[in-house]
């Protein structure tokens, strides 16, 4: 599977109150945290994403709380993928359960620009910046996790085994 | 080769013999815990999990303590719907207005947690029950929704990192210190991922309410988990709660990533400056700072040492004329012993506002936010842009004895500064 979007370039230690602020917290439809998402980093995001695009940031991406409305709001701002050279525990287990795509890389910061189009070969491990034409690996996910992504998060990975123990 | 304590619950509870780290397994839970945040989202995915019933109604935990008392109809919802998934599962520990707590203060001081115990909770601090031997860990509602219906959670297997604490600490140095200097020499991802086990004579020398505060804050490091070996101080605990439990231990030929030592007789208090629990300073660096509020509670110092020390400094004295200071303490157990102990007559003589226990301003939701410029020192977990309000506010993470003593100076302050006048 393709993607292929534009980069938001952001910074390390990205944390959860950013992404999502407290007072946010009563919410939970996608669709409504979508227009909160990343308000914590500049008031006038939500209205500056759009679906398909990428974000590319520094270590540690995440970091803070375990809610899971931080990787909602991103998938339900239409986030394609998140890459970073580390992310916070919780919240990579998070958006993995919830089908947001996240992938560990140490150079895709070297290889994009804000603003930049980048195409992510999800199969082969591989991300191609379509201006200079630069590409880098990826991380695998290990198997198991990759078995909760491909069935479209936990949810649907736990209920087809409920189903199959009825 | 053995395993560490972290290690040797996970393979229990997965029923290997020998597990090592960056192993992957699935382990049966003793205790799955869920607030008002969590529960909700976790509600629905239940749910559409295609569950009915959870695993066992016995080994649930549900608090309402973020939105508690609901400060929206949005959180009133929230609250309610706990309620109802409590009532609907035959929950039995279920914790409301009035009978509750911070769910990470309330939690132990029922006995709810023992030695050696698999826990996953709807909250990054659930790592606090590490102070008790427990391997915590905190997730997302998904998760929560799983464990719930399963009873079981997968894991990767952590590394294990050693934390040592020797040398015995000056007045006014705290757990809250030895964690605040650790997070600022290791970098807010400094234990990614691992567990980090707490140890040495400074730690048996520690509170068990000081022990909470350390491992309640080892996710502010990106750890995994914070644990510390169950001692004489963890016994002494669970026989007042009157809980048994089985010992559990590190071998002596176990591995550890990295050892860190720390001479805590080296130690001031200790400050988180915006806007990074990683941002730490000597008090005596930041001393100065003007502060227009002060925050003295939540799961990280909401205990009742924690208040004992505040009032041990407002004794007597008076709260700045420009400045406002709130007291929440972390359950109503904690508000009765402040009750009975005289300190409630301490804080209201001081000009303290008292809250009933709640999670409130710590994490932005109510009881105590911030306007723009305003700047307030804490003694809860997390100072991030905007966590506790206006975007343009700031706030300083210190012990409660340096909150309580810059509630009176006006500035942030040694404690000594206060006590010696």
């Amino acid at each position: 599977m393709k993607l292929k979007g534009r980069v938001w370039k952001l910074g390390e230690n990205i944390d959860t109150d950013c992404i999502v602020p407290g007072q946010y917290l009563t919410l939970f439809e996608p669709g409504e945290l979508a227009k909160h998402c990343l308000e914590g980093l500049d008031p006038e995001m939500p209205s500056k994403l759009n679906p398909g695009d990428i974000i590319v940031a520094g270590r540690n991406f995440g970091c803070g709380s375990s809610r899971e409305h931080a990787p909602i709001a991103l998938k339900g701002a239409g986030i394609a993928c998140v890459i970073a050279p580390s992310f916070a525990r919780i919240f990579f287990r998070n958006a993995i359960n919830i089908g947001l795509n996240v992938l560990e890389s140490k150079e895709a910061l070297e290889l994009v620009n804000d603003g930049d189009i980048l195409e992510i070969d999800l199969e082969d491990g591989f991300l191609t910046n379509l201006a200079t034409k630069k590409t880098c690996k990826v991380s695998p996910m290990p198997g198991f996790v990759k078995e909760i992504m491909e069935a479209g998060g936990l949810t649907n990975y736990v209920r087809q085994r409920q189903i199959g123990n009825a | 080769m053995g395993m560490t304590i972290a290690e040797k619950i996970l393979a229990r509870a997965s029923g290997l013999s020998w597990v090592e780290p960056g192993q992957l397994l699935t382990a049966r839970l003793d205790v799955v815990m869920g607030h008002d945040v969590s529960l909700p989202m976790a509600a629905k995915e239940f749910a559409r999990m295609g569950g009915r019933r959870v695993f066992d109604p016995e080994r649930v935990i549900l608090v309402n303590d973020h939105g508690c008392p609901p400060h929206s109809i949005k959180a009133a919802q929230a609250c309610a719907e706990v309620r109802d998934f409590a009532r609907k599962q035959g929950i039995r520990h279920f914790y409301d207005l009035g009978k509750n707590g911070i769910s990470h203060v309330l939690l132990p001081e029922l006995g709810l947690i023992k030695p050696g115990d698999l826990v996953i909770g709807g909250d990054s601090h659930t790592c606090t029950y590490g102070a008790l031997g427990a391997f915590a860990t905190g997730v997302g509602s998904t998760d929560l929704a799983a464990g719930l219906v399963t009873g079981e959670c997968w894991f990767r297997v952590p590394e294990s990192k050693k934390y040592v604490y020797y040398g015995r600490p000056g007045p006014w140095v705290t757990g809250k210190d030895y964690i605040l200097y650790t997070i600022g020499s290791i970098g807010v991802d400094g234990a990614l991922y691992a567990a980090m086990e707490f140890t040495g004579e400074a730690i048996s020398a520690l509170s068990m309410d000081g022990r909470f505060t350390m491992c309640n804050m080892a996710i502010e490091a990106g750890a995994k988990t914070g644990i510390v070996p169950p001692d004489e101080v963890t016994r002494a605990y669970m026989a007042e709660r009157g809980k048994d439990y089985e010992p559990v231990a590190s071998d002596p030929d176990s591995a550890y990533v990295s050892v860190w030592e720390c001479d805590v007789s080296q130690l001031e208090p200790q400050v988180a400056i915006p806007h990074s629990p990683g941002n730490v300073r000597g008090v005596s660096a930041v001393a100065g700072v003007k502060v227009d509020q002060v925050i003295i509670g939540s799961c990280t110092n909401g205990r009742l040492e924690d208040l004992r020390l505040a009032a041990m400094v407002l004794k007597g004295r008076k709260v700045h004329p420009s400045v406002r200071a709130i007291v929440i303490p972390g359950s109503q157990r904690v508000l009765a012993s402040c009750l009975s102990e005289g300190l409630l007559r301490i804080f209201l003589e001081a000009g303290v506002a008292i809250s009933m226990p709640t999670c409130g301003p710590c994490y932005g939701g109510h009881t105590g936010l911030l306007a723009a410029g305003e700047r307030t020192v804490s003694t809860t977990n997390r100072n991030f842009i905007g966590r506790m309000g206006h975007p343009e506010s700031e706030i300083y993470l210190t012990n409660p004895a340096v909150a309580a003593a810059s509630a009176v100076a006006g500035s942030i302050v040694h404690p000594r500064e206060v006590m010696d006048k």
